[in-house]
């Protein structure tokens, strides 16, 4: 077995070093070496999305990524979205407008989303099911998850952070 | 959104309201635990070897190679489970359970009867190197002839997958002879041949429907500690802590006292997340090393190996008058059990007629078992096959006799007093007021729009209806309701919550007390913490486990009032108890606030606890209407959803965010089974669609919104007319689709999925 490769990349703001073997995804090196387990497993082959992470302000799956090209990326993954004030107002959203049911899928959609209000900070309800079409949620059916980023979206721009 | 229709007159503070949920915060942080988020000192992953024939006999199996991997720490295969005999269990939801065959189905240990089932499984220091090691396990097969359709199954010259399996009849007699049917039954109501005698029209088809998958996003997962003193803890995430905890005793061979099992959050389950796969796999692997081990399913393994939803063969005959009235009803259904008995075609059966008054029918089951994974419920089990037939005959019936189809449901409609085919009668239900809630909707009335002329002249809109009937189900609950001194209350119950239980439990207390929703602290506890508590299952929560949390209120407030009367040295007949309150009946001065009082328990004689263990009666049975438009594309066979009604009686919306949140799903996931979703086999049994990428579950993009109407005619037999939500808006959906279709198109499709091929070749032959 090849030996573990140090790398390092900055997640959710902060500098930081792991070690990695080859063949480890970036999905495994957050849950389980680095602990970050709000990032969630699937489907392991990029087709559900409740891995989705932001790597230099694009988003992928991170079961789909290897930890190694984790080196000298800047990475956002859930546990990175609220700050010490508080929820983000996405995260907000998805509470009032109770879009989510079991809440498996629920970090990867809030990490997607995030991703698109940043880019786009008014899509269409058509922009978002577009967007969100890499994201599986099997309880909701969608329609209150697309509503939470639709008032999300109106509530940013009430009051931009 | 129509606004919703509330037929029920009591008034609440809490019920009805929509807080947000207790578990919210650390489900958008990602902060909350779920199965596979457990980690331990000195954790080990496991890995299970799976077969890849679909029926064979295993000859050997020789562990050395992969135990001599370095990293590898133990092997396990059915030999390390006990050697349970033909006995018979009475577990949950599936009734009764031999116990083998679920050890089998486990870790097999003379037959495979899938592709995918358990042969072997090994715990490593990585995941990786155990499953290095499973391709190091030498399995010696004996490959056997499948069979996996039901029909072919049932044929006298089949492959025969189990030699200890007899059909069971009604009386009970068992046949003598080894047989792929594992029961068959018939029920009947009035006198059929008469009914169909005085029928003026008459119209019987078929219907195939093929097997399909609850499709949680979350995998199976399971973590065990086997402890030196040979108790076991368990943590995975299960529909039901209690009956993982049993059904993994049972095949453990040890006492249920020896393990607990701690509920990790749940990520869907739909049915599914009633069986031990993983459990007592870990618990033995854990037994070898002395160290925690866990496993978690890959995708594939999922759809290969866990409990899909029967594929079925029906036939459907409904006779009615010239006033439409239906004079008799006959059913015949074959469903696909999978590897080992106990498919839902006895429910399927109950819920067939079930919206409608039916003076005279007969309906017929049978319980198949056929070489692929065994079945588990999945949302509703058995109800959405049979609706799909009944609905389109209806449908059909309706076109024949020039009658609007919800005046037909209403003429036709299930009523108080009325019987349901094998079940009892009816009390207060809300099937006609559903219908007449479609009826009036403006959705109802409104034309369809022509299609959108850029789209090109291939397209073509339709509209059905369709309606459903789910029994819902009740269970043991227990709940324990603690007051704390700053005036919030711990509540500790035994439900997981799958998609907001934690609320709307809460609100059932919270509305007894006079306190606010967010004043109450709910927790889902292990097996250890709270009394015993039936699973998460047949839309029951909100009634059974609601039912205890409102008796553990009332408990709480008896000694909040014998509390106060202590205080006040008042007889306790003297104190009231409302809205959060307690005062005297008639000196004004004498008032305390539930918080006061709260924060006084300690020092004027000690803590309140309230508690309480039900086992309720009374479950009302819902009823939903589904209104869909849609569009086809008759060069391409896709079929678009354009707009969706879902109505449904549901007693009484707790928290309405979350039944409108039920309902959709359950429509979405309605719309996958009719559309999209289906198991594509080869001649050899392997399933070719194992990813969600080629099982093609509906994306946000696939769908519009999912506009919903709860109806409130609340159930007599429950304290705040709850009926359960869950299960009943997948049962509609594919029959309202299929009528639409037929609306838009001209052609009835009878089997599922109405994929896009189906379509087609649909339309060529009407020569289209």
């Amino acid at each position: 077995m090849p030996g573990k490769v140090h790398v390092q990349s900055n997640i959710n703001g902060e500098d930081t070093d792991f070690l990695c073997e080859p063949r480890q995804s970036l999905l495994e090196v957050l849950r389980d070496v680095l602990s970050l387990t709000g990032t969630k497993e699937g489907c392991n082959d990029g087709n559900c999305g409740a891995c989705t992470v932001i790597m230099d302000g694009r988003i992928v799956d991170s079961c789909c990524v290897l930890g190694v090209e984790a080196q000298g990326k800047q990475l956002t993954t859930i546990e990175g979205i609220a700050s010490a004030d508080g929820l983000h107002p996405i995260q907000q959203a998805f509470l009032e407008n109770a879009s989510l049911q079991c809440g498996i899928c629920t970090p990867g959609f809030i990490v997607a989303v995030k991703a698109l209000l940043d880019r786009e900070p008014k899509p269409t309800e058509q922009r978002v099911r577009h967007w969100l079409a890499g994201n599986l949620c099997r309880c909701t059916g969608y329609d209150k998850i697309v509503r939470a980023v639709l008032d999300a979206s109106e509530k940013i721009q009430a009051s931009p952070r | 959104m129509a606004s919703n229709i509330v037929l029920s007159t009591q008034e609440y503070n809490v019920v009805g309201t929509r807080p947000i949920r207790h578990d919210g915060t650390d489900k958008v942080t990602g902060r909350a635990q779920f199965g596979a988020d457990i980690n331990l000192p000195g954790l080990l992953h496991g890995k299970v070897l799976r077969s890849p024939h679909a029926h064979a006999r295993i000859l050997s199996i020789d562990v050395s190679r992969a135990l001599a991997l370095p990293g590898v720490r133990a092997v396990v295969t059915s030999a390390d489970l006990p050697r349970l005999s033909g006995q018979v269990a009475d577990l949950e939801e599936a009734a009764m359970v031999t116990l083998k065959y679920r050890s089998d189905n486990c870790l097999a240990s003379d037959k495979v009867l899938y592709k995918g089932h358990a042969v072997a499984a090994v715990a490593a220091t990585s995941p990786h190197i155990a499953d290095e090691a499973l391709a190091l396990i030498d399995v010696e097969y004996e490959v056997l002839p499948p069979v996996f359709n039901v029909l072919d199954a049932m044929k006298e010259d089949a492959p025969i997958l189990h030699e200890d399996v007899f059909t069971t009849d009604m009386s009970g007699e068992i046949a003598n002879v080894a047989s792929n049917i594992a029961s068959h039954f018939i029920t009947e109501i009035g006198d059929v041949e008469a009914g169909f005698a005085e029928a003026d029209v008459i119209v019987e088809r078929e219907y195939e429907t093929g097997m399909v998958h609850q499709g949680y996003i979350e995998p199976h997962n399971a973590t065990a500690l086997w402890h030196a003193d040979d108790n076991i803890t368990i943590w995975c995430s299960s529909q039901g802590q209690f009956n993982i905890r049993d059904q993994s005793a049972q095949i453990l061979g040890i006492p249920v006292s020896k393990i607990k099992v701690i509920p990790m959050e749940i990520g869907g389950g739909f049915g599914g997340k009633n069986t031990p796969y993983l459990e007592p796999i870990a618990a033995i692997l854990s037994r070898k090393t002395g160290r925690p081990v866990k496993l978690t399913m890959g995708r594939a393994e999922v759809f290969e190996a866990t409990g899909p939803t029967s594929g079925g063969y029906l036939r459907v005959k409904i006779g009615v008058n010239k006033e439409g009235r239906i004079t008799a009803a006959g059913a015949y259904l074959a469903y696909e059990a999978g590897a080992y008995p106990g498919s839902m075609v006895n429910i399927g059966a109950m819920c067939i007629f079930g919206p409608f008054d039916v003076p005279n029918a007969r309906v017929e089951g049978y319980d198949v078992v056929v070489n692929k994974p065994k079945t588990a419920p999945y949302r509703a089990p058995g109800a959405p096959a049979a609706a799909f037939a009944t609905e389109t005959v209806v449908d059909e019936i309706c076109e024949k006799i020039g009658m609007d189809p919800l005046e037909f449901r209403l003429l036709n409609g299930a009523r108080e007093g009325g019987q349901r085919i094998g079940g009892p009668r009816y009390l207060r239900i809300g099937c006609l007021e559903t219908v007449r809630a479609a009826k009036e909707h403006e959705h109802y009335s409104t034309p369809l729009e022509k299609p959108i002329s850029s789209n090109g002249s291939s397209r073509r809109r339709g509209r059905g209806v369709a309606g459903g009937f789910w029994i819902t189900a009740s269970g043991q609950a227990s709940a324990v309701a603690g007051v704390n001194p700053d005036g919030t209350v711990s509540l500790i119950e035994g439900s997981p919550d799958i998609g907001g239980s934690r609320a709307v439990l809460a609100m059932q207390l919270a509305e007894v007390l006079g306190i606010a929703a967010e004043d109450v602290r709910p927790m889902v506890v292990d097996t250890d913490s709270v009394g015993y508590t039936s699973t998460t299952t047949g839309s029951g929560v909100a009634f059974k486990t609601g039912w205890a949390c409102y008796e553990a209120a009332q408990d709480v407030k008896r000694q909040m009032i014998k509390r106060a009367a202590r205080i006040w040295d008042v007889p306790a007949d003297d104190v009231a108890y409302s809205d959060g309150v307690l005062s005297h009946r008639s000196d004004p001065e004498l008032r305390l606030t539930f918080k006061e009082m709260a924060a006084r328990l300690n020092s004027t004689g000690g803590p309140i606890a309230g508690r309480a263990t039900v086992n309720p009666s009374g479950v009302g049975g819902a009823f939903a209407v589904h209104l869909v438009d849609v569009e086809v594309d008759t060069e391409t066979g896709k079929v678009d959803i354009l707009r969706f009604t879902a109505l449904q009686d549901v007693g009484k919306a707790i928290h309405p965010s979350y039944v409108e949140g039920q309902i959709q799903g359950g429509v979405v996931q309605g719309i996958g089974w009719a559309l999209n979703e289906e198991y594509f086999y080869n001649d050899r049994g392997e399933m070719v669609n194992s990813s969600f990428l080629d099982y093609r579950m509906p994306t946000s993009l696939d769908l519009p919104m999912i506009d919903t109407v709860i109806v409130e005619v609340a159930n007599p037999g429950h304290p705040y007319g709850v009926r359960g939500v869950g299960e009943m808006p997948i049962v509609p959906p594919m029959a309202a689709i299929s009528n639409a279709i037929y609306d838009a198109v001209g052609i009835r499709l009878r089997t599922l999925p109405m994929s896009p091929g189906k379509v087609l070749e649909a339309l060529w032959e009407k020569g289209c």
